[in-house]
């Protein structure tokens, strides 16, 4: 279970999180959504460990892990899609899904996370993580390492963003995959999508740097869709990506 | 096969040999190893002949038309301290040849004595012949002497020609002045692909002169480097079109600590259907690779380990 107890976060005069208190389930899918602007990229980057909070603490299965660097985090079970994929002149595919499973793979298994994310795994492979790839085809190998990664806990910032339609299905799949396959894991996305938030178990709303609304998709969903007034994207998206 | 090399090396040899072209047994093929300016073991071929040079230092390989899937090992070490090697190699590749050619060179230096071996290899690649020419360069040894090596390609490629160099040099050499000249005839097509890397006080200066004189001939060269310390690199490329041609450039590299990196291209259009293209890109290492590779569960060290690596590969 993750933790975050009074967490706060300000830069330029500007506070980004205030005051923030939540907690994350073992076995839960949670959506964290919010308007742009609204804390929601510097909230995981906090449980990543790549912004450190001015205050506040963090608990991983009861663990104090405030003051622990990336790799520890890494290292105790935290995983993080980045909203941005990062690209590698030199390294593979291949080379990046084995370093997020710790250990080499058999071909077939490398090839397994891939096809999850809808991509060829003989065309993708030995390709570099460089300018010669898509941005939507790095969002989905962003996703096929954290698959591989197997984490207690893994953060996915946007992972919609860039994704087609097709591959959107896919997405879910993998999510609701990885959510069942390892044991006791949660999933913590942040996302406006419609669809993704459906998926969840639990919807956090971040308002302004503050939990304004948190509890089961069937009690916060409706209220999320009640309080928009005008066409926002989880009301453009409804039954459908357009 | 022939355990000629085994016999005649020792370890130190044998590891300088393994470094520069991936040798631990003696090759199949044709092979002539160089050793403190004297060739020390040698075998021909029914296709590849190598014969000693008589006016100056060095050998001709003459490789017959039609030779396919052989290759000739060409390795030279030094291991004598205060040595200084030149070598004149001249590659004669016959009609539509294809072959592997490695060469390379690796100096031990437990002096502090300089050691420097300077090869210039020409290369003249007949009608529709195919090569791929690897060539690594390495030093080691526990000595202040500096490891020199001036390393000069020369490659006249005729009709329908093509030549594949892969060029590595990623450890021990104090100084380098790696010079590749090229003169491309019509339809033929030469890739070079670099790998540098400097470290403490070393130098490494790099340049390029490539002429396309054949219609519809090409070049691609793809230099990475990586500079370390306060050790200092330069790349110059000079690309002439003089024709219908193509030439593509890319120099990227990674600048770390105090090192200082200086890149020069040029791309000359000397006729209205020459298309030229330099990419040059010079940078440190991206905070959020490290911080991606950290994610993973690497530590800072590894992530950075790891981003070399993968660049340099």
């Amino acid at each position: 279970m993750l933790e975050l107890k009074d967490i706060s976060f300000a830069r330029d005069n500007k506070q980004i999180l205030n005051h923030v208190d939540l907690k994350i389930d073992n076995s839960k899918l949670v959506c964290i959504t919010g308007p742009n602007g609204s804390g929601k990229s510097t909230l995981a980057k906090i449980i990543m460990g790549i912004l450190t909070p001015d205050s506040g603490t963090i608990l991983l299965d009861g663990q104090d892990i405030t003051h622990k660097n990336i790799t520890e985090r890494a290292k105790l079970g935290i995983g993080f899609a980045f909203q941005q994929p990062v690209r590698f002149k030199g390294l593979t595919v291949k080379d990046l899904i084995e370093i997020s499973a710790g250990n080499s793979l058999k071909l077939s298994e490398a090839c397994d996370y891939l096809s999850d994310v809808g991509l060829c795994a003989k065309d993708y492979l030995n390709r570099e993580i460089s300018n010669s790839l898509s941005g939507g085809e790095l969002k989905r190998i962003e996703i096929a390492m954290l698959a591989a990664k197997k984490s207690k806990l893994t953060v996915f910032d946007e992972p919609e963003a860039g994704i087609d339609l097709w591959s959107f299905n896919s997405l879910i799949s993998v999510f609701e995959k990885m959510h069942s396959e390892i044991q006791n894991s949660s999933i913590v996305i942040i996302s406006h999508q419609e669809k993704i938030l459906n998926i969840s178990d639990e919807i956090i709303l971040l308002a302004d740097g503050e939990i304004t609304a948190s509890g089961q998709k069937e009690d916060v969903l409706p209220l999320l869709l009640k309080q928009t007034t005008r066409p926002c994207k989880v009301m453009l998206d409804k039954g459908g990506n357009k | 096969m022939s355990d000629e090399i085994e016999n005649k090396l020792d370890a130190i040899e044998m590891n300088l040999l393994k470094s520069i072209a991936d040798i631990e047994k003696t090759p199949m093929g044709a092979y002539n190893i160089r050793e403190n300016g004297k060739g020390v073991a040698r075998k021909t071929t029914a296709n590849i002949d190598i014969v000693t040079k008589e006016d100056k230092p060095g050998i001709d390989i003459i490789i017959k038309p039609n030779t396919k899937n052989e290759s000739v090992h060409i390795p030279v070490i030094l291991t004598q301290s205060g040595f200084n090697d030149v070598v004149y190699n001249d590659f004669y590749i016959g009609e539509n040849a294809d072959v592997v050619i490695v060469a390379g060179c690796g100096i031990h230096n437990s002096s502090c004595e300089t050691s420097e071996h300077d090869g210039i290899h020409t290369f003249h690649l007949a009608k529709g012949s195919k090569v791929k020419y690897i060539e690594k360069h390495y030093g080691e040894g526990e000595g202040t002497g500096d490891r020199i090596l001036n390393p000069q390609t020369i490659v006249y490629l005729e009709d329908g020609s093509n030549l594949e160099m892969e060029t590595v040099q990623i450890k021990g050499v104090t100084s380098t002045v790696r010079e590749t000249k090229g003169e491309l005839g019509p339809n033929s097509n030469l890739v070079i692909t670099e790998r540098i890397m400097t470290a403490g006080n070393q130098t490494a200066k790099t340049i390029f002169n490539v002429d396309l004189n054949g219609e519809n001939s090409s070049v691609h060269v793809a230099s990475r480097s990586i500079a370390r310390d306060q050790s200092t690199q330069e790349f110059i490329s000079n690309v002439n079109g003089n024709t219908k041609c193509f030439g593509h450039v890319e120099c990227d590299a990674i600048i770390m600590d105090k090192a200082k990196v200086i890149s020069t291209p040029q791309i000359v259009a000397n006729d209205i259907d020459a298309s030229l293209i330099h990419e040059a890109a010079i940078g440190k290492i991206a905070g959020e690779q490290i911080i991606k590779l950290m994610s993973l569960g690497l530590t800072e060290a590894e992530a950075e380990e790891q981003i070399i690596n993968g660049f340099l590969k």
